[in-house]
C-alpha cells in the first residue's frame, strides 16, 4: 500500500464502556478517496468506531493516524473530519441556509492583509459574508435543495433534512465524511435514491466517504471496501465481490446475502462431503477436517433426478420476481435454491453445485472449553454458571463414598473442592429451555445460523459474557433468554496441570 | 319516588364545582375592584382615582420601585439558576435528582419560616437590617423565588437532544460556541417560563418585605396600605392598573413563546 495516499489509519483500536468491550484490536487503513462501509448488526461496534474517528469517543487504547499524525485524543472541532448523524440532528432554531452556514461561520482562514504599516501579515480570519454565501448556495445546489435558504428545518421531509444535514457536513470540505446510518430514517424508495444520489456525490467530491449500516445491500451497492464486523471485531474487510464471493466465515456469508450453510468433512484432496454426497471444491484443507460449508442459492442448478450430486424433494416453490426460491429437502436437510428455472413442489429434482459454487472455511468454533472449579459435592462452575457433574472421570477407577468424597483407586479419600478443571462440552450435548433455573446457566441467544438440519445458537451470559455455542433442530429467535441444561455425563473434565500435581 | 330522586349525572356537571369557585372568588372581586376604582366614597362614578395615580409621585414611584426590584431578582434567580440547571441537565451523575431535590427542598418548609429564617441571618450579618432595604429585599425574594426558576430550565435543559452538541462540535465549535449558539437559543422557552414565574409575583409579594421590616415598597405593599386605611377606591384602582400591567407582560410572553415552540413542536 502506497503511504502516501494513506488517509487514516486505525492501528490496534480498543473501546470499552464500564466493563463492556465495544470494540477490540481494530485495525483499518482508509485510501484517499474510499467509499468505506462498516457493516455489522446492530449493537456490534460500528457505531462506536465511527464515533472515534469523528472524536466524540476516545478509544480505551490504540491509535488513530489521520495522513500519518496521532489524532486519537483530538476534540472534534479540531478534526477535518465532518459528520453526518442518523437522526440528522439539524438545529431547530436555525433555518437551512443557516444550518449549513454554521460550520462555515467558525472557520477562519489565513489571509494576507496590509496593517496600517503597509506592512502584509499573515492573520486568522473568518470568511467573509460572501464566501459564505457562495459556499452555502454551491451545496444547496449539490443536494439538489436550491431556493430552500429561508425554510425552517421543522417544515422539511425526512429525505430533505438528510439532504440538509449532507450539505452542512460537506460544506466545511472536510478530509473525511462520516456518515452513521444516515439512510435508516427514509422509506425503501427515498433510500434507493439517496444511495445512487450519495454514492454520485462521493464521485463528484472525491471526499473520503466512512459509511456505516446494517443494510448488506445498502453496503453492497456503495461501496468501495467493505469492513464487517461483529461482536467488536473486524470478521472481513474487502471489495463487495470479495465480501461476497469469498466469505471468510460462515458469519460473514450468513449476514451478506443468502446462504446455504453445512457442516462438511473435508474427504480428499479437494474433496469435501456435506449433505450425504461428496463433491469436488477449490479450497484445500487437511483430510479428516471439519469445516463449515457455503454454498450461494444461485450456485445451485437444477438438473433431472439422478444427474448431479444431490437429489431431493421439492418442498415449496415461490416467485420472487427474477427468480424462483425453491426449498428443497434433501435426507434430513433444507437447501434454498435461487433459479429462474421452475420446480414444481412435490416434485423431484436433482441439484448440480459446481466447485466454484462451494465455499469452504474453517469452523470458528469447534468445542465449547472452559475453566473451571469443583465446588463442594459433584458439582462444576463455569462459564457463569454451576452444573452437575461426574467427578470420577478425573481419577480412573476412583468412586464417591456416601458422604460424597472421592475415594480414588488406592483408596485415598480427596476433597475436590476448590480444585481446577478444564471443562469440554459438546455443541449437541447443551440444551435450552425457556424455563428460568432449569438448567445450570442463563443467557440471552446472541447469535444463530442454520445449517441446513439444524441451528446453530450461540447464547452468552449476562455477567461474564460467557458463550456457550450449541446445536438445536428448533427455531428459537436471537435475544431470548434461555437456561442452559447439560447433563451430568456430558461434562468432560480434566485437571488442570498445576492442580494435579499438588493433589 | 326512586325515579325522580335518581340523579342525570354527565361529564359537564363536573365542572360546577369550579364555576361556581370561579364566579365567587375571581369573577366577583373582579367586578367588585373594578366597581371601586371608578367610584368615589359616596359611590358616584369618578376618573379621580385614576388621575390620582399617575399624578402622585408617591404611587409611581412605587411602581417604578417594584419594577426594578422585580427585575434585578429575575435577574439573579436566572444567572444563579442557569448554571445549576446546565450542570444537573448535563451530568451523568445517577444520584443528581437527589440534587436537585435539595434545590427544591426549600418549597417545602412554610414560607414565613424560611424568611424568619433568612431574617436571623441577615439581621447577624448587617447589624441593622434597615441599611440595606433594596439588597435585603431581593435577597428575600431570590431564596424564595429560586426554584422556580431551576424547575423550568431543568426541564428545558434536559430535553435537549445530545447529538445536537455534538454536531455543533463536529462543525468546529468550541464548547463555548457550542453553549453560545445551541444551547442558549434552545433554551429560551425554559427562560421565559422561568422568567414569568419569577418576575410576575416578585412585583407584588409584599411579605417578604413586611418580615423583613422593609421600609420599601413595592406594588402589593402599597395596595395594602391603601386598604388597611379603608381607602377601597385608590387601592382598587391600583390593583386594577397592576393587574393590567401583569396581563401585558403575561401575553407578551406567551406570544414569544408560541413563535419559538410551533417551530419546535413540527419537528
Amino acid at each position: 500500500m502506497n503511504q502516501t495516499s494513506t488517509i487514516i489509519e486505525l492501528k490496534n483500536v480498543c473501546k470499552s464502556f464500564d466493563d463492556t468491550v465495544a470494540v477490540e484490536n481494530f485495525n483499518l487503513t482508509v485510501q484517499k478517496g474510499e467509499f468505506v462501509t462498516f457493516l455489522g448488526p446492530s449493537g456490534c461496534g460500528k457505531t462506536t468506531t465511527l464515533r472515534m474517528i469523528a472524536g466524540f469517543d476516545l478509544p480505551t487504547s490504540g491509535q488513530i493516524l489521520l495522513n500519518g499524525e496521532d489524532i486519537s485524543n483530538l476534540p472534534p472541532n479540531k478534526r477535518p473530519v465532518n459528520t453526518v448523524f442518523q437522526r440528522y440532528a439539524l438545529f431547530p432554531h436555525l433555518n437551512v441556509y443557516e444550518n449549513i452556514a454554521f460550520g462555515l461561520k467558525l472557520k477562519k482562514i489565513e489571509t494576507e492583509v496590509t496593517n496600517r504599516k503597509g506592512e502584509k501579515v499573515k492573520k486568522l480570519t473568518h470568511l467573509s459574508r460572501r464566501e459564505i454565501d457562495e459556499k452555502v448556495k454551491r451545496v444547496l445546489d449539490i443536494v439538489d435543495l436550491e431556493g430552500f435558504e429561508k425554510r425552517s428545518v421543522a417544515t422539511l421531509s425526512g429525505g430533505q433534512q438528510q439532504r440538509v444535514a449532507i450539505a452542512r457536513a460537506i460544506v466545511n470540505e472536510p478530509e473525511i465524511l462520516l456518515l452513521d446510518e444516515p439512510l435508516g430514517a427514509l422509506d425503501l424508495k427515498m433510500r434507493k435514491e439517496m444511495q445512487i444520489e450519495l454514492k454520485e456525490m462521493h464521485r463528484r467530491l472525491g471526499i473520503t466517504f466512512i459509511y456505516v449500516t446494517h443494510d448488506q445491500e445498502e453496503a453492497l451497492t456503495m461501496s468501495d471496501k467493505i469492513v464487517v464486523i461483529n461482536d467488536g471485531e473486524i470478521q472481513q474487510i474487502g471489495t463487495p465481490t470479495d465480501i461476497y464471493n469469498e466469505p471468510v466465515n460462515t458469519f460473514v456469508a450468513d449476514f451478506i446475502g443468502e446462504s446455504n450453510i453445512f457442516n462438511g468433512m473435508m474427504t480428499g484432496k479437494l474433496k469435501v462431503k456435506f449433505c450425504g454426497a461428496e463433491f469436488d471444491c477449490l479450497d484445500d484443507y487437511e483430510i479428516n477436517q471439519y469445516v463449515d460449508v457455503v454454498v450461494r442459492p444461485e450456485d445451485i442448478i437444477i438438473c433431472k433426478p439422478g444427474e448431479g450430486q444431490l437429489k431431493g424433494k421439492v418442498l415449496s416453490t415461490v416467485f420472487k420476481g427474477v427468480h424462483y426460491e425453491i426449498t428443497v429437502e434433501v435426507g434430513r436437510f433444507e437447501i434454498v435454491i435461487q433459479s429462474t428455472a421452475y420446480a414444481a413442489p412435490d416434485s423431484v429434482i436433482g441439484m448440480r453445485i459446481e466447485p466454484d459454487g462451494i465455499h469452504i472455511m474453517e469452523k470458528v468454533y469447534t468445542e465449547n472449553k472452559y475453566d473451571g472449579v469443583i465446588t463442594k459435592k459433584n458439582t462444576v462452575e463455569f462459564g457463569d454458571g454451576e452444573f452437575e457433574c461426574d467427578v470420577t472421570q478425573l481419577y480412573p477407577g476412583s468412586h464417591l463414598d456416601e458422604e460424597g468424597y472421592l475415594i480414588t483407586a488406592a483408596g485415598e479419600k480427596l476433597d475436590l473442592t476448590g480444585t481446577e478443571v478444564t471443562v469440554e462440552v459438546g455443541f449437541r450435548d447443551i440444551t435450552m429451555s425457556d424455563e428460568k433455573d432449569a438448567g445450570g446457566a442463563e443467557g440471552s441467544i446472541i447469535s444463530m445460523i442454520y445449517k441446513g438440519d439444524h441451528y446453530r445458537y450461540i447464547v452468552r451470559t449476562e455477567e461474564n459474557e460467557e458463550d456457550y455455542v450449541l446445536a438445536c433442530p428448533d427455531l428459537w429467535n436471537t435475544g431470548d433468554k434461555v437456561s442452559l441444561i447439560i447433563p451430568a455425563d456430558k461434562i468432560k473434565l480434566t485437571l488442570k496441570p498445576a492442580a494435579g500435581e499438588k493433589k | 319516588m326512586t325515579k325522580t330522586l335518581k340523579l342525570r349525572f354527565n361529564r359537564k356537571q363536573l365542572c360546577i364545582p369550579y364555576a361556581a369557585f370561579l364566579i365567587l372568588f375571581v369573577i366577583c372581586p373582579l367586578l367588585v375592584i373594578i366597581y371601586y376604582a371608578f367610584t368615589n366614597g359616596t359611590g358616584q362614578f369618578t376618573f379621580d382615582n385614576l388621575v390620582n395615580f399617575f399624578s402622585n409621585t408617591n404611587t409611581l414611584g412605587t411602581l417604578l420601585n417594584s419594577i426594578a426590584i422585580a427585575c434585578v431578582t429575575t435577574i439573579v434567580c436566572l444567572v444563579i439558576a442557569y448554571p445549576v440547571a446546565y450542570i444537573l441537565a448535563r451530568s451523568k451523575f445517577r444520584r443528581k435528582y437527589v440534587l436537585l431535590m435539595l434545590f427544591v427542598l426549600p418549597m417545602w418548609i412554610n414560607f414565613t419560616l424560611r424568611i424568619t429564617a433568612l431574617k436571623e441571618i441577615l439581621s447577624f450579618i448587617e447589624g441593622n437590617l434597615a441599611m440595606y432595604p433594596f439588597l435585603n429585599t431581593v435577597i428575600g425574594m431570590t431564596y424564595d423565588f429560586l426554584p422556580f426558576m431551576i424547575l423550568p430550565l431543568y426541564t428545558a435543559l434536559s430535553k435537549l437532544d445530545k447529538s445536537l452538541f455534538e454536531a455543533a462540535e463536529d462543525l468546529g465549535a468550541s464548547s463555548f460556541t457550542v453553549f453560545m449558539r445551541v444551547v442558549l437559543p434552545l433554551s429560551v422557552p425554559g427562560i421565559i417560563s422561568g422568567v414569568t414565574m419569577v418576575l410576575l409575583p416578585s412585583m407584588t409579594n409584599y411579605v417578604v418585605l413586611d418580615m423583613l421590616y422593609n421600609s420599601t415598597y413595592i406594588m402589593g405593599s402599597l395596595i395594602g396600605s391603601y386598604f388597611a386605611a379603608y381607602d377601597w377606591n385608590n387601592g382598587s384602582m391600583i390593583s386594577l392598573i397592576l393587574l393590567i400591567i401583569i396581563f401585558i407582560i403575561t401575553l407578551a410572553t406567551n406570544k414569544f413563546n408560541d413563535d419559538q415552540s410551533s417551530g419546535r413542536t413540527v419537528l
